[in-house]
């Protein structure tokens, strides 16, 4: 645990709370937000105001309200704790998304195993289905296949199901109906089904849990044709990325992770809603721009601090949205630092890694200074003992080593 | 004959004769045979359920209770090492459910094969696996029965057709049935009924709880199976069956004292109470201890100084597994083919770990 504590301890040194209350205030008219809403809530366009003190930097300073700063104190007096917001760990944030959507809007129903009466494996759903009832919080059988296909049929009728996968390699048994039924209904009938499905669960390679349970299914599930792919790796994120996901009409797959689970973040009490094909900067700068996401956006953040110890100026984006690729906001960054870093926690063979390699090298490799470099896990099924299953992970000592080498 | 039929049931219920008690050695009553009737009738579908009279021997009950008892006390030590962090990841215990394991063994051979799910650190004891190994795969050690890559619900053993340990289930039961009822297989389809699936209870998750009959056209037999001899006589009567005849399936109405596995607490979604009632009255280390007391084929000292030893056994075997050797790093892409390619994978700095896939 101590490297994710440890990255926790970067990533809230960048995350001050002002930057939280500038982002909040900031009403993006930028055309990347897709889904802005009427009403209370507002789109947040997460560009990057997380850095030590640079206030009021990048390219779209102009677009945003002149009083951004000012604004600070409008939104404190909200919160009656001298800080404003609420802090709470990742699978509250999870669940405190989902409630909220669940209120908002009585087709929304959540499905899977254990959710109802356990609270869900990972506590995601606890509390929810004395207070919606025994139907739309469903415990279902253990057969993926069957609950995930039913859930498409109930998106196809008219509801807006959240699907839960106890844990993403149990969605195997499922990727019939996510390939057929999710991605291609919408198509293969002209239009007339739309498939507002939400199928989320945690991946990603754990605390020795043997191979079959640390699947990264986001390789394998990358060319679906008509779905689309989003990880959330902090609090805000998540819970910004489950309400998008629950309002979008297309079918969208939330990648969680296991380790994550229990991060704890300051959120604003203000609802919000995150682009789902929006990418977020963790931290501009100049040297080199290092892609992630999901829990290996922690081992880059302790990386990152090594890495300006010795001087280098690190870009950490992270990607958020898997399908389809912001490539509005890395296009930016690589036009700005010409070198590439990829860390990710999929498999080298045919992972997200190396779509978005092949993406960046088609769309700009004029701007590239050296080839793209991608960072991934060893291609063999997790072990279960403990030290060989950090060596197929990417460890920070490892991404700093790259990024030397990257900038020679 | 009424006199002769009085002392049949007389047999099935009393004792032996006080001649074998008079010289209570185990040797020499170690082939003669008891006769003893199962806890419950077996209930079945399509098919005449065997007779609930067991024929047993003292061998076969002490070897009963000291593999059980053996079952029990791994069970029990993978817990504590699993609160103490040697063990991690998921770990998903058996106990309550070993009169399944020896039952089944007791009626099949070695070359009938056993596949099962994720709850198997049993039934790799029961094939022949040992302690050391499966403690050595738990810790993660290089002499672990899947060389420490494997893990809990990964252990296998080939040399005495034990397929495994699986650790993503759903769904296979009807299809599986499906095919060996169409092609006459010889399938038996054992379903270990703990009554939870996972957090939910069975009247939750299936429109019919009686798993026996769901076969439809399959025959199948409901089996205490808290009971052991119960379990034996089921076992060999569903291999002459399957031999002849294709599938059948086999309810085995067990229970399982932990949660479903070691980061559930069990008591969410039972009372303790239920827990203890059923560890009371259906334990099935103590039913067969009752019977060989019972027939006294060994005293209750014996079989105190029995679980000592097997508690010694399975401490010196956790002693031994936590001093082995942690994997090497090259056996990180040690089997992942057969015969390898010579593809090259490399770590991610490209120069630490450069190795061909053997």
């Amino acid at each position: 645990m101590a490297a994710i504590i440890q990255g926790i301890g970067a990533a809230t040194a960048l995350t001050s709370p002002n930057s939280l209350d500038i982002k909040k205030s900031f009403l993006s008219i930028s055309p990347r937000s897709l889904s802005v809403r009427k009403g209370s809530s507002f789109v947040v366009s997460s560009d990057g105001r997380l850095s030590y003190g640079l206030n009021g930097r990048g390219g779209r300073a102009e677009h945003f309200i002149t009083n951004a700063v000012a604004a600070k104190e409008d939104t404190a007096a909200a919160s009656t704790s001298s800080k404003p917001g609420h802090e709470l760990l990742l699978f509250e944030a999870l669940r405190e998304g989902l409630e909220e959507e669940m209120d908002r809007d009585p087709t929304v129903c959540v499905m899977g195993e254990d959710v109802g009466h356990y609270g869900g494996s990972y506590k995601v759903t606890k509390g929810l289905a004395p207070k919606y009832g025994d139907l739309r919080v469903l415990d279902t059988p253990i057969a993926e296949n069957s609950f995930t296909g039913m859930g498409i049929g109930a998106a196809m009728t008219g509801l807006r199901p959240v699907v839960e996968g106890m844990n993403m390699g149990f969605l195997l048994l499922a990727f019939n109906q996510i390939s057929n039924n999710c991605g291609m209904l919408h198509y293969t009938s002209g239009g007339q089904f739309k498939i507002p499905i939400v199928i989320r669960g945690p991946g990603g390679v754990g605390r020795q849990l043997g191979a079959e349970h640390s699947q990264r299914l986001e390789s394998y599930f990358q060319s679906i044709p008509g779905i689309q792919m989003v990880a959330c790796s902090t609090p805000y994120n998540a819970k910004g990325l489950m309400k998008a996901a629950i309002r979008s009409d297309n079918p969208v797959i939330l990648f969680e992770h296991v380790l994550l689970y229990n991060l704890k973040e300051r959120i604003p009490d203000e609802e919000y809603v995150l682009n789902l094909e929006e990418a977020e900067m963790v931290r501009p700068g100049e040297h080199v721009t290092i892609l992630t996401y999901s829990r290996m956006r922690y081992h880059v953040m302790q990386a990152a601090k090594t890495l300006v110890n010795k001087g280098y100026d690190p870009e950490v984006i992270d990607i958020r949205s898997l399908k389809p690729f912001d490539l509005y906001t890395i296009g930016k960054s690589v036009k700005k630092t010409h070198r590439v870093l990829i860390v990710e926690e999929c498999m080298r063979t045919g992972g997200i890694g190396a779509s978005l390699t092949a993406a960046i090298t088609e769309n700009f490799h004029d701007y590239l200074d050296a080839p793209i470099v991608c960072l991934s896990s060893q291609d063999v099924p997790t072990p279960y003992a403990g030290t060989l299953e950090n060596w197929t992970v990417v460890q920070p000592p490892q991404i700093v080593t790259a990024v030397e080498q990257l900038c020679q | 004959m009424a006199l002769s039929t009085n002392r049949t049931v007389n047999q099935l219920l009393k004792p032996l004769t006080a001649a074998i008690s008079a010289t209570r050695c185990l040797s020499s009553d170690s082939t003669s045979i008891i006769t003893v009737e199962s806890s419950l009738p077996f209930t079945s579908h399509k098919i005449d359920p065997p007779s609930r009279a067991v024929e047993t021997s003292p061998n076969e009950l002490m070897t009963f209770f000291k593999d059980m008892a053996e079952m029990r006390r791994m069970e029990i030590a993978a817990d504590s090492l699993y609160k103490a962090k040697l063990i991690r990841g998921f770990c998903h215990l058996y106990d309550g459910q070993e009169a399944v394991a020896v039952g089944m063994e007791a009626a099949i051979t070695k070359k009938d094969c056993i596949i099962t799910a994720y709850r198997d650190h049993c039934i790799y004891l029961a094939r022949g696996g040992g302690l050391y190994e499966s403690f050595a795969e738990l810790m993660g050690r290089k002499d672990g029965c899947s060389k420490g890559k494997g893990g809990s619900m990964h252990f296998y053993k080939k040399e005495s057709g034990f397929y495994g340990g699986h650790g993503i289930v759903g769904a296979q039961v009807p299809l599986g049935l499906n095919m060996a009822a169409l092609w006459d297989l010889p399938a038996i389809l054992v379903c270990e009924n703990n009554h939870y699936g996972m957090g939910t209870a069975e009247w939750r998750a299936a429109k019919s709880p009686a798993y026996y009959k769901r076969g439809d056209y399959v025959p199948g037999l409901k089996v205490d199976g808290m009971d052991a001899l119960a379990v034996k006589q089921a076992c060999k009567f569903a291999k002459e069956h399957a031999l002849k005849n294709g599938p059948i399936i086999l309810e085995m109405d067990t229970y399982r004292y932990h949660g479903h596995s070691m980061s559930d607490p069990g008591s969410t979604y039972r009372t303790r109470d239920e827990i203890s009632g059923v560890r009371q009255e259906r334990d099935p280390i103590e039913r067969i201890r009752k019977l060989i007391l019972a027939h006294d084929v060994a005293t209750e000292k014996e079989l105190k100084d029995i679980e000592k030893e097997k508690r010694k056994v399975v401490d010196e075997a956790i002693a031994k597994a936590k001093e082995s050797p942690m994997p090497d790093p090259s056996d990180l892409f040690t089997n992942v083919y057969v015969k390898g390619f010579g593809v090259e994978v490399f770590g991610p700095d490209r120069k630490e770990v450069r190795a061909t896939l053997p």
